[in-house]
């Protein structure tokens, strides 16, 4: 475990170093975040009644996906690992005396921790102090809180353990590129980034709610919000668990076949 | 010929130290530090003339050649090569120059060597009988005739540097600047490198000016050194000017650097 | 050797990269085209609930995102040099452009045309056709000038964008993240009429960068809402924009040859 804190530490202070950057991204999150909440105006200004959410649960879930877009964005993979992977340095790493999953995934973990650490507090302030409905209030209740925070931690652990998958089925492609951008692109639908969920056809919207994609930051999102509440806030929750373990042990298979497929081979 | 007068460079760069709790501080302050890249600098090659630049890394050796090239401009100085100031007229002084960069290539990874060299020619509007006349004059000099068909990225790295220098040389520059040419190469590769230029000096009277670690390229082809330090010029003459330098040219100029205390 | 030609050989040493790398280049455009679905479904999921968004209909939005998506992809596909800059400068590749005898912009363009964008490009060309054909426009001459005009405006827009981000390259590789809001921002929020963000939006973007010249004036001209009849000229206008955009990097080239790397 010291070993895995002292990997935050390290990055946590590489990207203190890169302050410039991070402010950038605090401006650029917070343009994004103000424009997406200006789409959903002009569409409850066309029609309230057909919208899903109240424009106060849009705001919360806007704002909370740019202050915590580190923890759940697709595209932020470790481009360390990947071409670690197709250069073959990776198994220099197979050599350290470390588990090879608890070691990526942690570093993985450490990366978006850091990140998110960094930037979410200047966003999440300038959310709370805009005018009602476009800014975001305190979670609804107690309760809410409560799953928030296990929502989104198990969304983080989904989110990651799905990126380990793709790390691992990374040995066994030609194009490491286009798995990636195959799969970086179907998080972005299905995970709610580009759209909430709630916005999809209903139809569709109950088979998707039902995926590994669903339990990233559409629970803990929707919960702080107050879009889900109650035992369907505790189903979600409960699912998130069962993908959270389904992805890591699948992600640990994969990842497993791989290094026995390399040593055989050797590299 | 060159000629460089009073050159004078300073830099500006941040100061970036390890650890967490100087990442915390440096959020908020950041603290400069000035850097003498070059510190009055002058000196002057005559056509045809071989030059070794020399020093620690961080001397002001490559400072200087990017102001010879072009890319930099001094604070103040002057710098006239074939009547020309290098910065103020670009595009005409670098069709008369020729520059390999160590480590970074200027072939086009993916194809053929070939390919890279008939670009050049037209970026560099070579006419096309000096053009095979060079390629094929450097395909036999550089032994490359069965390296241009394969892609810059298969070749080995003594293979790469002779391709390099071959398409640095296609359009006749009279000033070749070479960074550090036979890093990294093997035995064989480094001499044909210094065999080749040595030649091309000779029946070209190309004026070559070549930065390097590898005191024995400096032994092989140049009979006079600058040898800079902390943007100083501290010694320029011939490498006897060194003392001790005929029984171990590596040991002397360590001592040379150390006496200098750079 | 004139530009245009050599600009071909430059096009043609890097198809001839491509090539070696077959798979990778149509999984790459396939991807391209996949991100710019997603949006496209965006859209479409929130049309089909809405109907309509500030007076325009499905087709109407669909149009419009459809020239967005086809300036954007027109200006990463000859301008991606400026928007890939920041690797030129990391690794030094400019000092090397600077010691080759031609203009240094016609280098960083020439050296990387990306053409995995035509994944993006052929989106950009079918949404376009079906929304057109379903929208009712009455085609005339200024119309078809319009279309035309919006395009070469939007190109020179984008790419202008991009050389703004490439020029500030110069003076720093780090935090110019801001610039997403400008190039990407502009192009995920401009699937929409600019007007639906409300006055001060389109103001900014009419006033600072000009999106709304190459955006919502011509679009309204080609539907016919509330047009004036010098609309069509606004695109032409904006091209504009690129002139103080090169002031930067003349700026940038010299602050890069006052301090090096």
């Amino acid at each position: 475990m010291r070993k895995y804190l002292s990997f935050f530490r390290l990055r946590f202070s590489m990207g203190l170093q890169y302050r410039a950057a991070a402010a950038a991204g605090i401006v650029t999150q917070f343009a994004w975040g103000g424009m997406e909440i200006l789409v959903y105006r002009a569409f409850y200004r066309a029609d309230a009644a057909a919208f899903p959410m109240t424009m106060q649960q849009v705001s919360a879930y806007i704002w909370l996906q740019q202050a915590f877009l580190a923890l759940f964005m697709s595209w932020m993979m470790e481009n360390e690992i990947f071409d670690g992977i197709r250069n073959g340095n990776v198994v220099y790493e197979l050599c350290r005396p470390v588990d090879l999953y608890a070691m990526w995934f942690s570093r993985s973990m450490a990366n978006r921790l850091s990140k998110a650490v960094l930037r979410c507090f200047p966003i999440l302030l300038i959310a709370a102090i805009l005018p009602d409905p476009y800014g975001m209030g305190l979670p609804v209740s107690v309760s809410a809180a409560g799953l928030f925070l296990v929502g989104m931690t198990l969304g983080l652990i989904v989110t990651v353990a799905f990126c380990m998958l793709v790390y691992g089925f990374t040995f066994f492609t030609i194009s490491p590129d286009g798995l990636r951008i195959f799969c970086v692109s179907a998080v972005e639908l299905l995970a709610g980034e580009i759209l909430p969920l709630p916005f999809f056809p209903d139809g569709l919207r109950r088979i998707v709610e039902l995926l590994p994609f669903a339990s990233m930051q559409n629970v803990p999102l929707r919960i702080y919000s107050g879009n889900i509440s109650g035992t369907e806030a505790i189903r979600a929750v409960g699912l998130q668990a069962f993908w959270a373990a389904a992805l890591i042990l699948a992600g640990r298979a994969v990842l497993n076949k791989a290094c026995s497929r390399m040593t055989i081979q050797g590299g | 010929m060159i000629e460089v007068q009073h050159l004078h460079k300073t830099f500006r760069v941040a100061r970036r130290d390890a650890g967490f709790a100087q990442a915390c501080r440096s959020l908020f302050r950041r603290e400069y530090e000035e850097i003498r890249a070059l510190d009055d600098i002058s000196f002057t090659i005559q056509e045809g003339e071989m030059v070794g630049y020399i020093g620690p890394n961080g001397a002001g050796k490559s400072s200087t050649i990017k102001v010879l090239s072009g890319i930099l401009v001094p604070d103040s100085g002057t710098c006239i090569i074939n009547g020309r100031v290098p910065w103020k007229e670009r595009v005409r002084h670098v069709k008369e120059i020729g520059v390999v960069f160590g480590q970074r290539t200027q072939l086009w990874w993916d194809v053929p060597v070939i390919d890279s060299f008939e670009l050049l020619r037209d970026i560099y509007e070579i006419p096309e009988e000096i053009y095979r006349e060079n390629r094929e004059e450097l395909t036999e000099l550089l032994n490359l005739a069965e390296l241009l068909r394969t892609p810059a990225r298969q070749l080995s790295l003594g293979q790469r540097m002779r391709c390099e220098i071959a398409a640095s040389l296609l359009h006749s520059p009279k000033i070749l600047f070479l960074d550090e040419p036979t890093i990294g190469l093997d035995a064989v590769s480094k001499l044909a490198v210094r065999d080749f230029i040595r030649k091309q000096n000779e029946k070209h009277g190309t004026t070559v000016i070549l930065t390097t670690h590898d005191m024995q390229d400096i032994e092989a082809l140049t009979d006079r050194i600058i040898l800079i330090g902390k943007g100083k010029i501290l010694l320029d003459g011939s490498l006897t000017d060194i003392p001790g330098a005929e029984e171990n040219l590596d040991l002397a100029v360590a001592n040379l650097y150390h006496q200098y205390g750079i | 050797m004139g530009y245009l030609r050599l600009y071909k050989k430059y096009l043609k040493i890097q198809l001839q990269s491509m090539m070696q790398y077959k798979s990778s280049l149509l999984l790459n455009t396939i991807g391209q085209f996949l991100v710019s679905f997603n949006v496209f479904l965006g859209i479409y999921f929130m049309m089909q609930r809405f109907h309509r968004i500030d007076g325009f209909s499905y087709e109407e939005v669909l149009l419009c995102f459809a020239v967005i998506l086809l300036e954007f992809s027109l200006a990463e596909c000859f301008a991606r040099g400026f928007d890939t800059f920041s690797s030129v400068i990391s690794n030094s590749e400019f000092d090397r452009i600077l010691v080759r005898p031609r203009n240094e912009i016609f280098q960083v363009l020439a050296n990387k045309i990306e053409l995995t964008r035509v994944g993006r490009m052929l989106q950009a060309v079918v949404l376009f056709i079906y929304g057109i054909s379903r929208s009712n426009v009455i085609w005339t001459k200024w119309r078809v000038l319009t279309v035309i005009f919006m395009i070469i405006g939007g190109t020179a827009v984008f790419s202008g964008l991009f050389l703004i981000y490439a020029s500030l390259c110069f003076f720093t590789i780090e935090g110019l993240e801001f610039m997403n809001v400008l190039t990407d921002g502009a192009r995920e929020y401009g699937r929409y009429p600019i007007s639906i963000y409300g006055k001060r939006v389109l103001q900014f973007c009419t006033f600072v960068v000009p999106y709304s010249l190459i955006q919502y004036y011509p679009l309204c001209f080609l539907l016919d809402k509330n047009s004036k009849t010098w609309y069509p000229l606004l695109p032409l206008a904006a091209c504009l924009f690129l002139l103080p955009c090169y002031g930067l990097w003349r700026l940038g080239v010299r602050h890069y040859k006052s301090v090096g790397s």
